[in-house]
């Protein structure tokens, strides 16, 4: 008997932020334009220090404005996709439920979208326009989970089966939906939503929009991290996570709306990129088991590791050109997902 | 074992209660309906009975009789239509979560997993109800659950998968579970259901030891008309949501009554012990 303790998860959590730590200099690294290890460090701790002005050479503008951003902005969103499937996997009791699966990442893209649209007709500050389209986006996916869990739901309890059908359903429409809003947009517009559509990191977003990511993520994930240990009762079934003493109403409107503030918040940055919800939380799980104590940082840590990597392969595997992330994620992630879903079945 | 930390019962509410009766259901009754203006599907017609410490109840009765209505009742999963049941005096749908699961356990006919987890973990899960949120088990959790572990005679199993093991060894660790929450109820729905006969006569006696160790009040579900005459002090029998009768198994097990009841020939006799055993014939 050996239950899991703080300073364990903390040891493990570390060894994952190193991880991180090393696929983010190598992300800064590399790219159409070589930077030395030297310049990458000297330039990195001026910016730490806050001496912006002392990096003079192109090549550090490169890494501080464009490569950087571009790799926090990937970090947040792959932790907030991540935390939010493995969320969705224990509350709807599904190992297949995921964002982007379920059809919310697509709820959230009309949401953006309708947000856009209804924006460019109302004479608003630069400052709250910003702010529309994560609300729009949060909305969509709100209103999306709560229609799939109704979907699911077969005498009071959620079914498996009938769930993933929802999702897959209400993705589909979806789709069509936000099909019917581009064509309404001008064609500069199109390629740019077409590219947000796959999930693209590499829009450059506005900096109040680039704050409320980063704290909606620790609200958000801090609110779950709040129901771990009841959210692994919730594995056996709400009834009996009930009678183990878990308020499993109140458990699920946390989880559900901050899983929500999650996919909309990663949904209005980078559109909706597939798959890293999914399988980030199972290859967690196979490494360190299933207790969300656990699971949930690591899961957040581990989401921000593959999103960085897909996002670095995605700008360089055809420089100068570059692929979408999404697609990166989906070449890797559709495959993957299938091994899961065999073995499930076997 | 150690005496539990329980949190105290709420506030506002005066227990009206006796020291020798644990478990007081007073007139409790249920109606389940589609919605109000249909006819309801389910009647439960009100019922009454109280159990002490240390005493097995067995709720007795063919499917469909509202064997798992009642226990719902008991366990504060519903609310009862008219009447109450109440746990030392208060009424068991009311308390909050946290308090209800520190003194109703509940061992139910299968719990599915999602993800494999070993039979600790598993036990570990009956100590929710005492940690604050985000606690991590402490050694105090963790003795608690091997000794619960150790009175159903499964230690062996501790570092096993639950999905590895046999269905008696599952059923056990379940019961361990339960144990873990240090309950003054205990609550099982049909216990024995997937078990072989030897398995069966297991688990029964561990209960009866434990009820008598423990001071639990036991509340069996079952159909099994010689495991309940075997094992229980008292029977409650149920027929299509009517209560026919509570009492001892030698007053409730009449040969007429439970032949109208599990519309089955059978003759009823007494063993040395007391106890009756019931004999079903082939239908002629």
């Amino acid at each position: 008997m050996r239950p899991l303790t703080f300073s364990r998860m903390l040891l493990r959590c570390g060894v994952l932020l190193l991880v991180l730590f090393v696929v983010v200099v190598i992300a800064l690294k590399l790219g159409a334009v070589q930077v030395s290890l030297y310049g990458l460090g000297r330039d990195l701790i001026r910016v730490l220090l806050g001496q912006t002005r002392a990096i003079s050479t192109d090549y550090g503008m490169i890494v501080v404005d464009i490569r950087l951003p571009r790799i926090l902005l990937g970090i947040v969103v792959g932790a907030s996709l991540s935390v939010a499937g493995a969320s969705f996997q224990a509350l709807l009791r599904n190992p297949l439920a995921d964002p982007y699966v379920l059809g919310v990442s697509s709820g959230a893209a009309v949401g953006a979208i309708l947000a856009l649209i209804v924006e460019s007709h109302l004479a608003l500050s630069p400052d709250l326009a910003g702010l529309i389209t994560p609300l729009g986006a949060f909305i969509g996916a709100a209103a999306t989970i709560a229609a799939v869990y109704f979907l699911g739901r077969r005498d009071g309890q959620i079914d498996s089966g009938t769930l993933l059908l929802g999702g897959i359903i209400t993705a589909s429409f979806l789709s069509a939906v936000i099909m019917f809003l581009m064509s309404t947009l001008a064609g500069g517009n199109l390629r740019g939503a077409s590219y947000w559509l796959m999930g693209d990191l590499s829009t450059p977003q506005p900096k109040s929009l680039l704050y409320l990511l980063g704290i909606g993520f620790v609200i958000a994930a801090g609110a779950i991290y709040t129901t771990a240990s009841d959210l692994n009762l919730l594995l056996a079934g709400e009834k009996e996570a009930m009678h183990l003493g878990v308020d499993v109403p109140r458990v699920r409107i946390v989880v559900y709306l901050a899983a929500s503030v999650l996919t909309g918040l990663a949904v209005s940055v980078s559109g909706a990129i597939g798959y890293v919800g999914l399988l980030v939380p199972h290859v967690m799980r196979l490494i360190f088991g299933s207790d969300h104590r656990m699971l949930i940082p690591a899961s957040a840590l581990g989401g921000a590791i593959a999103l960085v990597i897909a996002d670095t392969l995605a700008r360089t595997v055809v420089a100068p050109s570059e692929l979408p992330v999404g697609a990166m994620t989906a070449m890797a992630g559709a495959p993957l997902f299938i091994y899961l879903l065999r073995r499930r079945l076997a | 074992m150690s005496s539990p930390h329980r949190t105290p019962m709420p506030p506002g509410e005066q227990p009206r209660s006796n020291p020798d009766v644990r478990l007081t259901v007073e007139q409790a009754s249920y109606v389940y309906s589609p919605n109000p203006s249909q006819a309801p599907l389910f009647t439960l017609e009100a019922l009454s009975f109280q159990a002490k410490p240390g005493e097995i109840v067995a709720i007795l009765g063919p499917n469909a009789s509202g064997k798992s209505t009642l226990l719902k009742l008991i366990s504060g999963a519903l609310e009862p239509l008219s009447g109450r049941v109440f746990l030392n005096g208060y009424a068991t749908h009311a308390l909050p979560s946290k308090t209800r699961a520190q003194r109703i356990a509940l061992v139910q006919q299968e719990s599915r997993l999602l993800f494999p987890s070993r039979a600790w973990e598993f036990v570990l899960q009956g100590r929710h109800a005492y940690g604050r949120t985000l606690r991590f088990e402490t050694e105090h959790d963790i003795t608690i659950a091997k000794n619960a572990l150790a009175q159903v005679g499964a230690e062996h199993l501790s570092d096993r998968w639950m999905d590895q093991i046999s269905g008696g060894e599952k059923q056990r660790v379940i019961l361990a579970r339960a144990l873990a929450q240090q309950p003054l109820l205990l609550l099982l729905d049909e216990p024995t259901l997937h078990l072989d006969i030897g398995a069966q006569v297991d688990l029964l006696e561990s209960l009866r030891r434990l009820a008598a160790e423990n001071r639990y009040t036991v509340v069996v579900v079952t159909h099994e008309l010689n495991l309940a005459g075997e094992y229980a002090d008292q029977v409650v029998l149920l027929q299509k949501g009517k209560c026919l009768r509570v009492g001892s198994p030698a007053t409730v097990f009449q040969r007429e009554l439970l032949e109208q009841v599990f519309q089955a020939p059978l003759s009823v006799e007494m063993t040395p012990a007391g106890r009756p055993r019931v004999t079903l014939f082939e239908k002629t």
